[in-house]
């Protein structure tokens, strides 16, 4: 819930940014990326590899649980590349014109898709298909 | 149909979650933006109802749960606190952000002290909600 508020949170200030072009907007999205959603996700990989374990799941074959792992796993990659790129975009300045406006806009598509990913874990992991 | 409901309930949680992420935001200083302010008060606006009516719904629709259980009345007041705690919140930071004579700076240390307490209540609620005390 963590990862996806900070998600939620860096998306909304890059889609702010995109409109406007704002300094401390892209700042704000890079610290919610670093602070929020990388340190979330790192909490949220640990609390699901302990409830695994403690459910006896660790090797099940469940898809809902497969859907939940590849998205969790996945999406670090996204996470890492989209603050990277919301890093550069705050150092650049972010006018609506200037150099670090397309960094913010690919940062703002690549959480954009994150969020929805994990609208399908939770999707996954609350209706367990077959 | 009870998936679809647990599964929009779930969906509500996480707004209500992504609520205190983001005035976490204003009250850790990072930012002061009026726009985001809305974004934040719209999802609690969404997540806070929606994980009541569909909180409430299958309480009264399913089986196993009763909604004069203990731990779904409790649940029930802490989210009626949090709803206050965030109003006064909510009010304190549009305060701040509207205005910038010294009163906006205690309305934003008072919605900054709410804030932080709305957070305990969502704390206590997910709680109450995952380990169903009593049930």
């Amino acid at each position: 819930m963590l990862l996806v508020g900070a998600l939620i949170l860096a998306a909304s200030t890059f889609l702010l940014t995109w409109r406007g072009g704002s300094a401390p907007l892209a700042r704000l999205g890079y610290r919610a990326m670093l602070l929020g959603a990388l340190a979330s996700w790192i909490l949220m990989r640990v609390g699901a590899e302990w409830t695994a374990s403690k459910e006896g799941l660790t090797d099940a074959n469940l898809s809902w649980l497969d859907i939940g792992s590849t998205t969790a796993d996945g999406g670090l990659v996204l996470i890492i590349v989209a603050t990277v790129l919301a890093g550069l975009e705050a150092r650049r300045g972010s006018g609506a014109a200037g150099s670090g406006a397309a960094l913010g806009r690919a940062s703002a598509v690549l959480v954009s898709l994150l969020i929805v990913a994990y609208l399908v874990s939770v999707w996954a992991m609350t209706t367990k298909p077959a | 149909v009870y998936d679809s409901l647990l599964l929009l309930h779930v969906i509500a949680a996480f707004a209500v979650v992504a609520t205190v992420v983001i005035f976490t935001a204003f009250a850790l200083g990072w930012t002061a933006d009026a726009r985001l302010l809305r974004v934040g008060n719209a999802l609690w606006a969404v997540g806070g109802l929606g994980t009541l009516a569909l909180g409430i719904w299958p309480a009264i629709y399913v089986d196993g749960y009763e909604i004069w259980d203990g731990w779904i009345i409790g649940a029930i007041v802490v989210w009626a606190v949090a709803t206050e705690l965030g109003r006064r919140a909510q009010v304190g930071y549009t305060e701040a952000v509207t205005h910038t004579e010294r009163g906006a700076a205690t309305a934003e240390r008072q919605a900054t002290g709410m804030h932080w307490l709305r957070s305990l209540a969502v704390l206590a609620l997910l709680v109450m909600m995952t380990y169903k005390p009593g049930a």
